[in-house]
């Protein structure tokens, strides 16, 4: 499934495996500042500060209302923030407007829910960001997408409307979708959270294909197979504060804080 | 029988209807764009713009249409001599039917907010976060599927805009199907019964066939999720 087909000579998808020697001489592509957002009286994130550098694979670990998915759809302005910057390969993000339009379309984002576009076919999903936002010619997004279809493995697939198509290959394609935009992040937002068990595995088979391409990723995630496979650093949230930060290694055997030693227990009594 | 069945050669019956439908056709086209340029002003999240789009919805959609229709003649070309070209009948017709599209463009617009409110909020995120405008992500993602899903209260909205356009008798188009009728009630007060019957079935027959074509689209377009 996780077939290493580089589609693209852009930088996104150097072919170094080893990504966590990777130094960035350019700065971050993800940077978070003293990031802080209250939902009234619930203080969601709090005092963020965070860094993801080129090729990075961070997983964001934590309970349910830990503001971890609230913190990666900050990054892509889906939540506002009340406090705090968020900068994007070094650009502010910016509040409204064509700007952020443009920052956005350098950020992937995958949701829980998928979010295929329910009116398009598959292809036309892939194919409307690089059309639309990038301006490119219809038959070459239209090889672009299929390429990135096929390599998700729902090119056979492509004329179908989204209904159509089980949660599995809607998630897959909904990657197709965010890597059409050619992003220099990919965040993840719970990915695997709406699938049925069977298909949890083809979704993250193609995210730890990504991974090992180079590609830079915040995952959000309950699922700590991807994060020892996969991560470079888990962070571990805990009442919107990043409680702990380690290498998957360091993080499952040996936790520093009481509230991540707490979570890892849940985990192994409840599996 | 004989009787009753003089008045269609006295009178051009289906002539006053066809009238009726050319009213409703110019100010459903009329009502429909200015109606989805209102849900585009309420659903944009621009502060004021919203608020321009609300006040026109509550100002007009509460007025009654004939205050709106007399107005456009009586006011704005009476008063102010605000014309739409043509001759003297063409301008009354015009003035009516600007009258109807802009009472209806209200209803318009809040049936598209209703088919608005049927597309999962995750659609406009996503259109959001590959990097579309809010302009374009309405064109291409929003709306498409909001039509969809509006369109049995966009039929509604059509239903009472065809039998609406018999108000256009008080914008003094005296050829359409209500005026023709008051003029015949008083030439034929024998038979005032069937003639109310005759305009009334009209209707019936003219508005059956857009209820069961919105309910068949409504089905056939309907977006699967």
């Amino acid at each position: 499934m996780s077939r290493v087909v580089s589609v693209t000579s852009s930088n996104v998808y150097c072919m170094n495996n080893d990504h966590q020697a990777q130094a960035s001489p350019a700065g971050p592509i993800v940077q978070l500042a003293g990031v802080n957002k209250h939902y009234g009286a619930l203080h969601v994130l709090n005092n963020i500060n965070l860094e993801v550098t080129k090729g990075e694979v961070v997983v964001i670990l934590g309970p349910s209302g830990s503001g971890k998915s609230t913190l990666c759809r900050a990054i892509n302005r889906l939540e506002t923030i009340d406090e705090g910057t968020i900068k994007i390969d070094g650009n502010t993000l910016p509040s409204e407007g064509k700007a952020l339009a443009k920052l956005r379309a350098d950020v992937g984002m995958v949701f829980q829910s998928f979010n295929l576009f329910a009116h398009k076919s598959i292809l036309e999903n892939v194919t409307l960001g690089p059309i639309k936002v990038k301006g490119m010619k219809k038959q070459e997004a239209k090889d672009l997408a299929m390429k990135l279809l096929e390599r998700v493995g729902v090119a056979n697939q492509a004329d179908k409307l989204p209904a159509q198509l089980s949660g599995g290959q809607q998630q897959r394609v909904a990657i197709a979708r965010a890597l059409a935009m050619k992003p220099k992040v990919m965040l993840f937002d719970e990915p695997t959270s709406a699938l049925d068990p069977e298909m949890i595995n083809e979704v993250l088979d193609t995210m730890v294909g990504l991974a090992k391409e180079g590609m830079t990723m915040l995952v959000v995630t309950h699922e700590m197979g991807f994060a020892r496979k996969a991560a470079d650093r888990v962070i571990f949230m805990a009442d919107g504060q990043i409680v702990e930060q380690a290498t998957p290694e360091q993080f499952f055997t040996n936790p520093q804080s009481d509230r991540a030693k707490d979570f890892l227990g849940k985990l192994i009594t409840n599996h | 029988m004989e009787n009753y069945l003089s008045i269609f050669t006295e009178y051009d019956i289906p002539g006053a209807f066809w009238v009726n439908i050319q009213l409703t056709f110019w100010a459903a086209i009329g009502a429909l764009v200015l109606g989805t340029i209102l849900a585009l002003l309420r659903i944009s999240p621009v502060a004021s713009f919203q608020a321009i789009g609300a006040s026109y919805v509550n100002l007009v959609r509460n007025t009654p249409l004939t205050i709106i229709i007399l107005f456009a003649v009586l006011a704005l070309y009476g008063q102010l001599g605000f014309t739409l070209g043509g001759d003297f009948q063409a301008n009354f017709f015009r003035l009516s039917v600007l009258g109807l599209a802009v009472y209806h463009a209200a209803f318009v617009c809040e049936a598209i907010r209703s088919g608005v409110n049927t597309v999962p909020l995750g659609q406009a995120e996503a259109a959001r976060a590959i990097g579309l405008g809010f302009m374009p992500a309405a064109r291409l993602i929003i709306l498409p599927q909001a039509f969809r899903g509006a369109i049995v209260p966009l039929g509604n909205t059509l239903i009472a805009l065809i039998k609406n356009s018999t108000v256009a008798a008080v914008g003094s188009v005296a050829t359409e199907s209500s005026s023709v009728m008051k003029t015949m009630i008083e030439f034929r007060s024998d038979i005032v019964i069937p003639i109310f019957l005759t305009f009334a079935i009209g209707f019936v027959i003219i508005v059956i066939p857009v209820g069961l074509l919105t309910t068949w689209l409504s089905k056939k377009l309907a977006v699967a999720r």
